[in-house]
């Protein structure tokens, strides 16, 4: 509880300091999924701890965590004021993204033009981590019980308690926020958004759905290899952008050989990796939940 | 298509990954990898010929130039890093099939190939390219990837030692960000060359400072230098072989890389005194490292382990070399992360196969295993010679530049060490050498052995196998190749010799 309270303070945190695309991210990411996969994760292994606790030294992790603690307000002694014009992080490189990007990548969002245009390699990275991690959980939870079970521990709770209230309240919201995800996805290069964001939005709408209406009814919903499947297409999508660019000639992720117009097609080069980013986000954070909740109630079976 | 070499480099198996995912059967995504692999290795031999014939290469991504772009920067030193990577990379893969059959699930074996590229990709990309943060990115992917493959053994000690791993890369890649995020705020840049025109005039600041603290405890961390080596040993012992192998040879080679980089190529110190103090702690964490942890590895039962404390011992000797500051030193560090990638592949790979053959690594399981398994084991015993440092062997080559590059600075004291390592190295390899070759085994275990022994060793795991030893004997003798290349990779940070 927390923790999601945490998620969502420094969303708000985030917006408050500007950095809209990220507090939506954090919204979603911090204060929804991650408390849910951590209510997850506790619903397998229990709330209590059955042997007794590795003794601990506390002392010795105090004095590192202080250590480390004060090693960092010392570094940020010298550090410019937060927001200060003169800031060397401000008169570098910045200067060229505020000033010519719009006139360079032709969308008014820089934050989009930076992450999606002039460090696109950084972001095909990110992908690639995101993926990386939904391989991870796959790989740990997925097989490790041969006999699947038909129903899950989700399914018999909502048997018991048909939650018909809140049932038609998710019917009504799940149209609107999937809409609203693929609002964020289409227009990140105008407004705040992207495919980070229309990811995760996407995905918890269908996780919002699965929760109250059962894993069985979630999977008809959305075909689990066909998730699977997409979550590389989404990063192989990301990726042959920048085959075709040196294909064309040019260097990798180099968007100007899309069309002739190097603002159009900046353009297009931005859309279709945000397009991949997004559906692979997406298939991967609904990979994770199905994978997480699929295994509650099993140990218990056996 | 020869100019895009720097970025095939990363993107093959990077894109391998994702699209062997598709694959879904176990036997075509070890294909599929092994030949993504080897396109890589092609890739990495001709990018070390290009940066020979025409010096450091730098590609600019999405055509931005830097520092607004990401840059990828090939020189000599990280050439020859990828060179090591894609060729270890390639070995162990074609040696995967047959050493993880026993290890993990066939379900699950898909998934382990393509985390295995996702790692493979991770690991050259931190080495190809010259942005600060896009380093964190790939350090990212092959860290979350690293924790996966190793969590895959059976031995479900693999999921607690990769958990340990897990918080521990994620405090060191942290503190790898936030010294990074600092340097950001003090210079503007993420760009490596351009880190190192912007840094020495705000070099007094105390938040360089405090960035140039971070990235040494972070990256200290990845690399396993003591006493920040804890993880090493549990990851190392109960991941499956093949991961051993791969990892030992690569991913704290990475990291050494990573020290030196920065160490030498971006940072600059506001004095002297500052560099020196640095030095000496290298150099005194590095004799530590070498001593205690030679000395743990004596005292091990399973020879897995073992070698894994041998590994914190020989990177000791890397941070030694790193710690002399000159160039001589950083080329015996070099020289030494080529030479070391080579035996504990090869000494690993062994472990592979006579785990295959006796499904266990434990040195009382081992009795009498000379006679059964003569060529394995004497393949066990070239690399270990290797290890220790005699002549004729890679190991020798190393040392002996560590130790010239030590009496270069009249540091008499540092080659006393290395040798005293150099004789622990000895002890350790001796104790495997007389179980298995002059105790007969008793019946028990010979029983054990005899249920346990099942068909030859499959050849496409003894082929990696002897050619790793057998490079260390190559090398050895012939060290043209691995001198030229680190002695041309030491000449970029301290100009001719």
């Amino acid at each position: 509880m927390l923790f999601s309270i945490f998620g969502l303070v420094s969303a708000s945190f985030f917006m408050n300091k500007d950095a809209v695309d990220v507090a939506f991210t954090e919204a979603a990411v911090g204060a929804g999924i991650s408390p849910l996969l951590m209510l997850a994760t506790l619903a397998i292994v229990g709330r209590y701890q059955n042997t007794k606790a590795l003794p601990t030294r506390p002392l010795i992790s105090l004095t590192i965590v202080t250590i480390t603690g004060a090693l960092l307000i010392i570094g940020t002694l010298d550090m410019p004021a937060f927001g200060a014009a003169d800031a060397p992080s401000q008169l570098h490189v910045a200067p060229r993204y505020i000033q010519d990007s719009v006139e360079e990548i032709g969308i008014p969002n820089m934050v989009t033009s930076v992450l999606a245009s002039y460090r696109a390699y950084d972001t095909l990275g990110e992908v690639a981590v995101i993926f990386t991690a939904g391989i991870g959980v796959l790989s740990l939870l997925a097989f490790s019980h041969a006999n699947r079970k038909e129903k899950h521990l989700i399914d018999d709770i909502i048997e018991l308690d048909e939650h018909k209230i809140l049932r038609i309240v998710i019917k009504i919201l799940v149209a609107p926020i999937l809409i609203f995800a693929l609002y964020v996805q289409f227009h990140g290069d105008f407004g705040p958004g992207g495919g980070f964001q229309a990811g995760v939005i996407f995905a918890a709408a269908i996780i919002l759905y699965t929760l109250f209406f059962g894993i069985n009814v979630g999977k008809k919903v959305v075909n689990l290899s066909i998730v699977r499947v997409f979550s590389a297409i989404g990063l192989l999508l990301y990726g042959s952008v920048g085959v075709v660019s040196f294909v064309s000639g040019k260097n990798y992720l180099d968007y100007h050989v899309l069309a002739e117009n190097p603002q159009t097609a900046q353009h297009i080069g931005i859309v279709v990796i945000e397009l991949g980013v997004g559906i692979t986000v997406a298939c991967v954070m609904m990979l994770i939940f199905f994978a997480f909740f699929e295994r509650i109630g099993k140990d218990k079976v056996e | 298509m020869i100019s895009h070499l720097p970025i095939l480099q990363v993107i093959i198996p990077l894109l391998g990954a994702p699209a062997c995912l598709l694959l879904g059967k176990a036997r075509l995504s070890w294909i599929f990898a092994t030949v993504v692999a080897l396109i890589t290795f092609i890739i990495s031999v001709l990018l070390l010929i290009q940066v020979n014939e025409q010096g450091t290469i730098s590609y600019m991504l999405g055509g931005w130039e830097a520092p607004w772009g990401i840059e990828y920067r090939i020189d000599y030193l990280n050439a020859f890093v990828l060179a090591i990577i894609s060729a270890v990379g390639t070995l162990t893969l074609i040696a995967a099939n047959d050493g993880i059959k026993k290890e993990i699930d066939e379900a699950r074996q898909p998934l382990f190939y393509v985390s295995f590229l996702l790692c493979f990709a991770g690991l050259l990309g931190i080495t190809a390219t010259g942005d600060a943060f896009n380093v964190f990115v790939f350090l990212e992917i092959s860290s979350l990837s690293m924790y996966t493959i190793i969590a895959l053994g059976k031995d479900r000690r693999a999921l607690w030692a990769s958990y340990q791993y897990l918080i521990v890369g994620t405090i060191g890649a942290t503190f790898i960000l936030v010294g990074i995020g600092l340097m950001y705020s003090m210079t503007g840049t993420l760009n490596m060359v351009d880190l190192a025109e912007r840094l020495p005039p705000v070099a007094e600041s105390k938040s360089v400072l405090a960035s140039y603290a971070f990235i040494f405890v972070g990256v200290s961390l990845k690399l396993a230098l003591f006493p920040l080596h804890f993880w090493l040993p549990n990851a190392y012992t109960f991941s499956p072989g093949i991961v051993t192998a791969f990892l030992a040879a690569t991913a704290t080679k990475v990291a050494v890389y990573l020290l030196i980089r920065f160490d030498f190529g971006v940072f600059e110190m506001s004095s002297p005194e500052v560099k020196q103090t640095i030095n000496r702690l290298f150099i005194t964490l590095g004799i530590a490292a070498t001593l205690i942890a030679s000395w743990t590895a004596i005292k091990q039962s399973d020879i897995k382990r073992m070698l894994a404390y041998s590994s914190v011992a020989q990177i000791g000797y890397m941070i030694i070399g790193i710690g002399l500051d000159s160039s001589s030193g950083v080329q015996a560090s070099v020289l030494h992360l080529f030479n070391h990638a080579l035996m504990k592949g090869g000494l690993f790979l062994v472990l592979v196969a006579i785990a295959l053959q006796l499904g266990s690594t434990q040195l009382k399981d081992l009795q009498g295993i000379a006679k059964r398994m003569p060529w394995t084991f004497f393949g066990f015993v070239l690399g270990g010679l290797s290890l220790i440092g005699v002549p004729l062997t890679a190991g020798f080559i190393s040392k002996w530049y560590l130790v010239s590059a030590a009496a270069e600075q009249e540091q008499w004291y540092i080659i006393a060490f290395v040798l005293i390592g150099s004789l622990l190295a000895v002890a350790y390899i001796w104790r495997v050498v007389e179980v298995a070759w002059f105790k007969s085994a008793d019946s028990e275990i010979a029983n054990q052995q005899q249920q346990t022994m099942p068909e030859k060793i499959p050849l496409l795991l003894l082929i990696p196998l002897w050619i790793l030893i057998l490079s260390n004997i190559y090398f050895g003798i012939d060290a043209r190749f691995p001198i030229y290349f680190s002695q041309q990779a030491a000449n970029l940070f301290f100009g001719g010799l």
